[in-house]
């Protein structure tokens, strides 16, 4: 079935131009699916509690999902490939309170800053060696990342260290004001990540090759693209994704806490899978992700509202999950059967 | 050295390859010029691939030489293979579905500009490179939105942005209709004369016939000969890569010469089973003692019609009856109760239990049919198996040897014993003797012929029309997804089948 | 001997002799058992009590992944199914009843059975990926356990309750008796049923084992069934052996330890064939291990790198590259099918078309 283009074209009738764009963009479905569930619950949120869409709380949902945020960019990255990375929320805790005793300790921020993304890189790198040289799955490479960086944790300390490095804490005290509307520089830098991310997935050959990988591994070795490389670079990216977000985290609170994170990267699979990121790898986008997180937020902030009690935003979560998960489900099981 | 009119693009010479246990290639000579379309035949198990293998650089050669272009190469890894400007298309295209037809056209190779890749000129290069071989795709479009017959054209459009002086397409047209073929064909032609060199490998004898300048036969790892395609006489091609094995299975011809009772009801007897998209409604009855065979090209239909019998697919039209009873068969337990068993044409994926012992997968039929909770005593299994393996002739004949190391007609034999253990009344066989060795298809055919005499109902499909008419007495005939007729093997010979199924209810021939 | 060598054990068996020797040199008294008041302590007896809820687990897991899947969701289950049991329990009339223990064992293990059901339909019926499908529980199961506290950690004084954990019969602990029994019927169903068998088949090939009759789907509906069970009973020993429903601490990380101790016994995580006796020893291990780590002064909170160490040098040993490397260095050169730079499998051939070419 060819789609032939002529060069004097009648305008074409919507159904050929619906056809056309669904043959071009299919991806995108799922990632529109997201941002219809967000518009939803804003609107119904507002409509539910009158004072919801207010500039104070639509830059406190950047402001306080800021960490989540970076993680999830780093794990669509991982996730395109078909891998998974278990150990994001434990890098996080680790780098967190590593940075924190390294500024106790008396280093300067700018030393220490480079030391905990370095740690996180090397994490990541650990995981993406043992996946792509020595063929062990995902799940159990980041699992032992997991573990390594758990354990890491509390080696560094037993206990919270509070955080005094004024750099840091700048990173979270200062407030650039429009109106009412206010960002911090974690906003600012979880923004600038997601744009690094957009910007690599979508215009960079490395990028393009992550995709490749996802979508037909061997296809993409045939074709002679860089694959051991990228496969490794893209958990080195979510380990260094770790330590940024363990960066805002103690920024956040003020503390390295190595307990830190325990479940976070459920929440950022569960957030880059919402946002229209297939587990099976090839299919996905950043921007989707950041869509998921700010879902997340809002049903955090939605909860907050009602009183609730916080478990509630778990169970919501993962029943949203479930939905997307059986909805992409019978999509690909009718595209199959139409074959 | 120079490279002159007459340098072969590619001279492969000595190419001697053995694993453990078998000799795959021995001094096998090989030459591709440039400008033509060269085929390699042989039977499975020849050394066709095994060649190619060597030339693309997976295999490393235990002795000869490769030269491109007069220049003697090795090959460590296809990565060099494809410096030297070596592009192969297989049958399961290589390229990425989840991307669109221009960006795997150009993948890796993207113009780019200063804000990163310059898509505009991504997708400007590749239809320029895809109108080259006169096609027109939306390069916009993802892959997955588009037929093989389009997927492959895209990857024979990557393999020129990469420069390619020699192309191997490896059963290019195995999921291709005859109009697909032939704009194929089309581009083959185009590319030969730019001067590519293209390596064509299929087992459609009419098809090789139609494009080839030139074909080399392999038999048994050994180089049988070379020659113009138009010097070469079918019979002559056909002997060469087959031999005197052919007299073995003559022997089998003449027990295909039975008289069906077809006064009793039907074994089973389906009306207008189909399913959209996949099978017409066709109707298909199969006597007692009977073999039917189900003959058409690739792509026919035939493997639909038999798993919606089965149940593997579900059915949404049509009635089946089983004995004269209507039955209801939506999946294989169904069909298993009737006494129906389906060996699948995909041994491996569909068939064989690869960890498991030849033991296991002989007694899982009947296993799976008990349930659980009934577990196979020790002694009725080995006196099962021992008794399946010798009437087979499974070799080694070691019932706690793991399937996956069985060869592919031994373990073609494994899978029938589970189904002949289970007693059933009607078995459908799916290619059951593609990629397998000679002998073991004589012993499979032999054995078949033999249970039918017994009064097994067989249903039979081989892409070997000789086999279907040397075992069936009934031939079924389907083409493009449609049954188009039924001939009595005893009337017909090779030709007129051959003839049928491309030209009955055509208006002339294509 | 050599049958000895390569027996599938083997290894995960010198493994754990091996620490149990490291260990008794280092503290002789790691062997010593003592009977004081009809009743054994020691080390060793500790590790046998102690593993019990992971035991539990990995047995269940081990099925699950037989059948080439996996069980996220454990660790939650049994935050549900103690967090229930201890509910009941707490808002009776009578805690201290043998009657309502047995109503609040039951309720929690049938809650356990019902989540493991559900994960069974997502996966068996409507053919969900395992892995997500379990992703959903383990999320969305200790928000759940957190309600039915109620946000707290629900104690409470229950004699009977308490009995489960810590509890001696004929001098050894209950909980080894219920590890011990859930070991020898699981065994039992897969061994001397044809369950084992069909369940080996499903997980090497699901679709052959489909069009040879096998009931796949019941297979591997069953096997999350059970793995569902068998964690609420290890969240009901848990929550007895803290006399508390900690929704937030039970189970936490279990199924990653459990995936281990499947591993370390040899059963693959590709699916197919399992082995219930390696898993016990796989067990054991890691409970092992984590004494040693005790033993050593190390914090508990710092015994996960230990654990990771022990992760990466397990699937390097199982790794195919490092076999092949090791082949290397020992065989005569041979070609074996690839190129040093490409350890990816080879391309699809012509004489052997794997795939159907018919286009469905």
């Amino acid at each position: 079935m060819t789609t032939t283009t002529q060069t004097e074209t009648p305008r074409p009738s919507l159904g050929a131009r619906y056809a056309t764009f669904m043959s071009r963009h299919s991806s995108l479905m799922p990632t529109f699916a997201a941002i219809v569930i967000l518009i939803v619950l804003l609107v119904g949120a507002q409509l539910a509690f009158g004072n919801f869409i207010t500039p104070r709380n639509m830059s406190a949902l950047l402001l306080n999902n800021a960490y989540l945020l970076i993680l999830a960019v780093g794990l669509t990255f991982v996730i395109l490939t078909g891998g998974i990375d278990l150990s994001v929320g434990s890098v996080m805790a680790f780098t967190g309170i590593l940075c924190a005793k390294l500024l106790a300790d008396g280093l300067p921020a700018i030393v220490a800053i480079p030391l905990m993304l370095l740690g996180g890189a090397a994490i990541g790198l650990l995981i993406g060696v043992l996946v792509h040289y020595f063929d062990v799955q995902p799940f159990i490479a980041s699992l032992a990342g997991l573990f390594l960086a758990r354990g890491l944790a509390f080696v560094v300390s037993l206990s919270s260290i509070r955080v005094e490095d004024p750099a840091v804490l700048w990173l979270q005290r200062t407030r650039l004001t429009v109106g009412d509307w206010y960002l911090t520089p974690t906003g600012i830098l979880a923004l600038l990540i997601v744009a690094i991310g957009v910007f690599v997935t979508q215009w960079t050959r490395f990028g393009r090759t992550i995709y490749a990988i996802g979508g037909n591994e061997q296809s993409a070795r045939l074709m002679g693209l860089p694959v051991a490389r990228t496969k490794i670079l893209v958990y080195v990216i979510s380990g260094v994704c770790g330590g940024l977000a363990g960066l805002v985290l103690t920024a956040y609170s003020g503390a390295g806490y190595p307990l830190n994170g325990v479940g976070t990267e459920l929440d950022a699979i569960a957030a880059v899978v919402i946002g229209g990121t297939l587990l099976t790898g090839g299919s996905g986008y950043v921007i989707g992700s950041m869509i998921g997180v700010l879902v997340y937020g809002v049903i955090k902030t939605i909860i907050a509202f009602m009183g609730a009690e916080q478990s509630w935003t778990r169970i919501i979560i993962g029943g949203l999950l479930l939905v997307f998960i059986v909805v992409q489900r019978f999509i690909v099981t009718r595209s199959d059967r139409r074959r | 050295m120079t490279v002159n009119e007459d340098t072969p693009a590619i001279a492969m010479r000595g190419i001697t390859i053995s694993f453990p246990g078998v000799l795959a290639l021995d001094h096998v000579d090989f030459t591709l010029r440039r400008g033509e379309v060269h085929s390699l035949m042989g039977e499975n198990g020849a050394g066709k691939s095994t060649l190619i293998k060597a030339l693309t650089g997976v295999y490393p050669i235990d002795s000869g030489t490769i030269a491109v272009d007069g220049e003697e190469r090795v090959f460590s890894a296809t990565a060099d293979a494809q410096t030297a400007g070596i592009s192969t298309v297989y049958q399961e295209v290589n390229l990425c579905a989840n991307l669109s037809v221009g960006e795997n056209v150009m993948l890796g190779h993207e113009p780019r500009g200063r804000a990163g890749i310059d898509w505009k000129a991504v997708h400007r290069l590749a239809a320029e490179h895809l109108a080259g071989l006169g096609l027109a795709v939306d390069t916009r479009s993802i892959l997955s939105s588009h037929s093989i017959a389009i997927q492959q054209l895209v990857a024979i459009s990557r393999a020129m942005v990469l420069d390619a002086k020699v192309l191997i397409l490896d059963e290019p047209t195995s999921s291709l209709d005859r109009g697909e073929v032939e704009r194929l064909f089309a581009v083959i032609r185009e590319l030969r004369d730019q001067g590519v060199a293209i390596l064509f490998v299929s087992h459609f004898l009419e098809q090789v016939y139609e494009i080839s300048d030139r074909i080399t036969v392999l038999r048994n790892g050994r180089l049988v000969g070379e020659h113009l395609a138009a010097d070469l006489p079918r019979d002559s091609l056909v002997s060469q890569m087959i031999g005197r094995e052919l007299d073995e299975l003559d022997a089998i011809s003449r027990t295909a010469d039975r008289v069906i009772d077809r006064t009793a009801a039907p074994v089973l007897r389906a009306t207008g089973v189909g399913r959209r998209g996949m099978l017409e409604p066709a109707d298909l009855d199969i006597y007692e003692g009977e073999v039917v065979g189900l003959a058409g090209l690739l792509g026919s239909g035939r493997t639909e019609l038999v798993r919606l019998l089965y149940g593997a697919d579900k059915a949404d039209s049509g009635t089946v009856e089983i004995g004269g009873r209507p039955a209801r068969l939506t999946s294989p337990r169904h069909a298993i109760d009737h006494r129906i068993a389906f060996s699948s044409e995909d041994r491996r994926a569909e068939g064989i239990i690869a960890d498991l012992t030849v033991a296991e997968n002989i007694v899982l039929g009947i296993q799976a049919k008990r349930g659980w909770m009934r577990p196979v005593r020790r002694a009725e299994r080995d006196q099962v198996v021992s008794e399946y393996i010798s009437a087979l002739g499974v070799r080694p004949a070691d019932p706690d040897m793991l399937v996956r190391n069985l060869s592919g007609g031994n373990q073609q034999k494994v899978l029938l014993a589970r189904w002949l253990a289970t007693a059933p009344q009607l078995i459908i066989l799916d290619e059951p003797t593609r990629g397998i060795d000679v002998g073991a298809k004589a012993d499979i055919q032999r054995k078949v012929a033999e249970l039918s005499a017994q009064g097994l109902s067989v249903v039979f499909i081989s892409s070997e029309l000789e086999e279907v008419l040397r075992l069936a007495q009934r031939v079924v005939v389907m083409r493009d997804r449609r049954r188009i007729g039924e001939l009595d093997s005893s009337t017909v010979d090779l030709d007129l089948l051959i003839d049928y199924i491309a030209n009955e209810g055509e208006g002339s021939a294509a | 001997m050599k049958k000895l060598v390569t027996h599938r054990l083997f290894w995960p068996v010198m493994a754990l002799l091996a620490l149990i020797v490291v260990n008794t040199i280092a503290r002789p008294q790691f062997i010593s058992v003592t009977l004081r008041d009809g009743e054994l302590y020691g080390a060793l007896i500790d590790i046998l009590r102690n593993s019990a809820p992971l035991m539990l687990v990995a047995l269940g897991m081990t099925i699950v992944i037989a059948t080439r899947g996996i069980d996220l969701s454990v660790g939650a289950i049994m935050a549900v199914s103690g967090a229930v049991a201890l509910t009941i329990i707490d808002t009776s009339g009578d805690p201290g009843s043998g009657a309502t223990v047995a109503v609040a064992l039951l309720v929690g293990i049938l809650v356990a059975l019902v989540l493991g059901v559900w994960n069974g339909f997502l996966i068996a019926v409507l053919g969900i990926q395992p892995i997500i499908a379990t992703l959903v529980l383990m999320l969305a199961g200790r928000g759940v356990a957190l309600l039915i506290t109620d946000g707290f950690i629900t104690t409470v004084t229950s004699a009977p309750y308490k009995f489960i954990a810590t509890g001696y019969v004929i001098g050894l602990p209950f909980a080894l008796f219920i590890s011990v029994a859930a070991i020898i019927v699981i065994a039992l169903l897969e061994r001397r049923t044809a369950l084992g068998v069909l369940t080996e088949s499903v997980g090497i090939n699901p679709e052959a084992s489909r069009l040879a009759g096998v009931r796949a789907r019941g297979i591997v509906f069953g096997a999350y069934a059970a793995s569902g069970v068998l964690a609420g009973m290890a969240g009901i020993l848990y929550s007895s052996n803290i006399m508390a429903a900690d929704a937030n601490a039970a189970g936490l990380y279990i199924e990653l330890y459990a995936i281990l101790a499947v591993v370390l016994g040899g059963t693959s995580l590709m699916g197919g064939k399992f082995t219930i006796a390696g898993t016990v020893v796989g067990v054991l291990t890691i409970q092992t291990l984590e004494s040693t780590i005790l033993f050593l002064g190390v914090p508990s909170a710092q015994a996960p790198v230990f654990f990771a160490a022990v992760v990466i040098v397990v699937v390097l040993v199982q790794s195919p590259r490092l076999h092949r490397f090791a082949r290397g260095l020992f065989a005569s050169r041979r070609p074996d099918g690839g190129g040093p730079s490409t350890p990816a499998p080879t391309p699809p051939t012509t004489t052997e078309p794997t795939k159907a070419e018919a286009v469905r």
